[in-house]
């Protein structure tokens, strides 16, 4: 009978025993030694049935084919676009891929997407070299124009995206900002500078606290508390000021409602 | 003359207090912090990123490039030239072999991960706490490894057998030997050992012993400094 050395997630170092006995299996992460299971990175177990994982806390990018990213335009080349993706292997975006409209040959490519530009992508190919094609077919794919970027670890995406997308619709639904999370660590985000700033917090906070359960709660909370006291109090007479005052209570409150239903049923559109 | 009692009052196995952190410097991929003693080391992990210049690329496997550098006035008073040097040169390129062995390079072809061991203050076992911190911060940057290394040095202080030299025994007005030790640590297998002075073949093995009961303790603090950035 096999033995586990460690509880479900735990934090483990590379090196450390997970499980002593041959009745699980070593997944990503990890990796048999004599009869032990020992993990290769610093993360938290997880067991899934029989198989026993590691998942990460830190490290770079890796791409795989279907990951939606955010890059920066870093080459025009004849045939298309260098796309540096924050990891350690630049993309490929060829002509026929980036946009819907028909280019023609020897037309200037920098009109489309210049350097220094931020496009989302999608992934459609890596190689066991590492040579990453994209294409920008797809919905939301496009350029990023105006609004403002953050960079968080890769390995933190998942919980800033939540089940379902139900942290980010959450985070939408209460702020009305734009935000585009792309699973290199990149987010966009646009809307009112007041609420950018605030989505800009909640994602550190997320990032920060991103191994701690119940971080939904959490975070619905910090959005409460957060959300109206950053609404602007337009200086208006005074007379109406209770009135005012009054209206906004109530609005505020329908807002975090919606966030509620919202965050019930998800959208399947948010799902990156 | 013989030595009895170690200049700073240990016992001839114990080692300098130890303290180490993980996640420290927070533009790096991965950093750790290693103090043995008086010294002190700090490493920070970049990558895998991209490498150039190009003819550097291999395309089966990854590079590793470790630079390790005392600060000028990390020494006692004397100031040590800033830059690279041959001393500098040869403890990086050490410091790299004794880290190769738990890494996986075939993950990332044509690219490179940079650790850069920088030592602001010093007292003896740089090398040693260099690759301490390194393997820190190798593990924090999440780079896949088999195993975390750990070092110490040993040797001999005239006709005793001591754990983790510091400058004073290093220099002690009598035969010394420092021998720089790294251990992988589930299968005790040694990626570093180098000796400056001279030791019998008894002493040797009764140092590499003592050193890698010592090399447990180092790995039970770089374990703890990496779980306690999760807490």
């Amino acid at each position: 009978m096999s033995k586990l050395l460690v509880k479900e997630r735990d934090v483990v170092v590379p090196g450390e025993d997970i499980v002593e006995g041959m009745d699980y299996l070593p997944s990503k992460g990890t990796y048999r030694e004599g009869d032990k299971i020992v993990a290769s990175q610093l993360g938290l177990v997880r067991i899934d049935g029989k198989v026993i994982k590691v998942i990460p806390l830190s490290g770079k990018y890796s791409p795989k084919r279907g990951d939606t990213v955010i890059g920066k335009v870093i080459d025009v080349l004849m045939s298309g676009w260098r796309i540096d993706m924050d990891g350690a292997y630049s993309a490929m975006l060829g002509l026929k891929e980036a946009t819907s409209s028909f280019i023609a040959r020897g037309a200037d490519l920098t009109k489309y997407y210049d350097i220094g530009d931020y496009i989302a992508v999608n992934i459609t190919n890596v190689t066991s070299q590492k040579l990453i094609d994209v294409s920008m077919r797809g919905p939301g794919l496009r350029k990023l124009e105006g609004g403002c970027f953050i960079e968080v670890n890769t390995s933190k995406v998942p919980r800033i995206i939540g089940k379902q997308g139900s942290m980010i619709s959450m985070i939408k639904q209460a702020t009305d900002c734009r935000v585009i999370v792309g699973q290199n660590g990149i987010v966009w985000i646009s809307g009112t500078p007041e609420m950018e700033a605030i989505v800009i917090d909640v994602i550190k906070k997320i990032a920060k606290e991103a191994h701690v359960p119940g971080l939904t709660d959490t975070i619905q909370k910090y959005l409460d508390k957060k959300v109206p006291k950053k609404k602007p109090v337009e200086p208006k007479a005074v007379a109406t000021e209770a009135e005012e005052e009054s209206k906004k209570d109530s609005s505020t409150k329908e807002e975090i409602k919606d966030t509620k239903e919202k965050e019930n049923t998800p959208s399947k559109e948010e799902k990156k | 003359m013989s030595y009895k009692k170690r200049l700073d009052g240990r016992k001839f196995d114990e080692l300098r207090p130890i303290e180490a952190k993980a996640g420290i410097i927070a533009r790096a991929d991965g950093s750790g912090y290693f103090k043995i003693g008086n010294t002190i080391a700090y490493a920070a992990v970049y990558g895998p990123r991209e490498l150039y210049p190009r003819f550097m690329q291999n395309p089966e496997k990854g590079i590793i490039r470790v630079n390790y550098n005392m600060l000028p006035f990390s020494s006692k008073g004397n100031r040590v030239r800033p830059g690279g040097s041959r001393r500098s040169q040869e403890i990086s390129m050490v410091t790299e072999k004794a880290l190769l062995p738990v890494l996986n390079l075939e993950e990332f072809p044509n690219s490179v991960v940079d650790i850069f061991i920088e030592l602001p203050q010093t007292d003896a076992g740089t090398r040693c706490a260099g690759i301490c911190a390194a393997s820190i911060a190798l593990a924090d940057a999440g780079i896949t490894m088999k195993d975390m290394v750990s070092s110490v040095s040993v040797g001999r202080v005239d006709d005793q057998v001591v754990v983790d030299l510091n400058y004073d025994e290093e220099a002690y007005d009598a035969p010394v030997a420092d021998v720089p030790l790294a251990f992988l640590n589930k299968s005790d297998e040694i990626s570093l050992l180098q000796m400056d002075g001279d030791i019998t073949e008894e002493q040797l093995f009764k140092a590499v012993e003592m050193g890698k009961k010592a090399c447990k303790q180092i790995n039970k603090a770089q374990k703890e400094a990496l779980k306690n950035k999760y807490k």
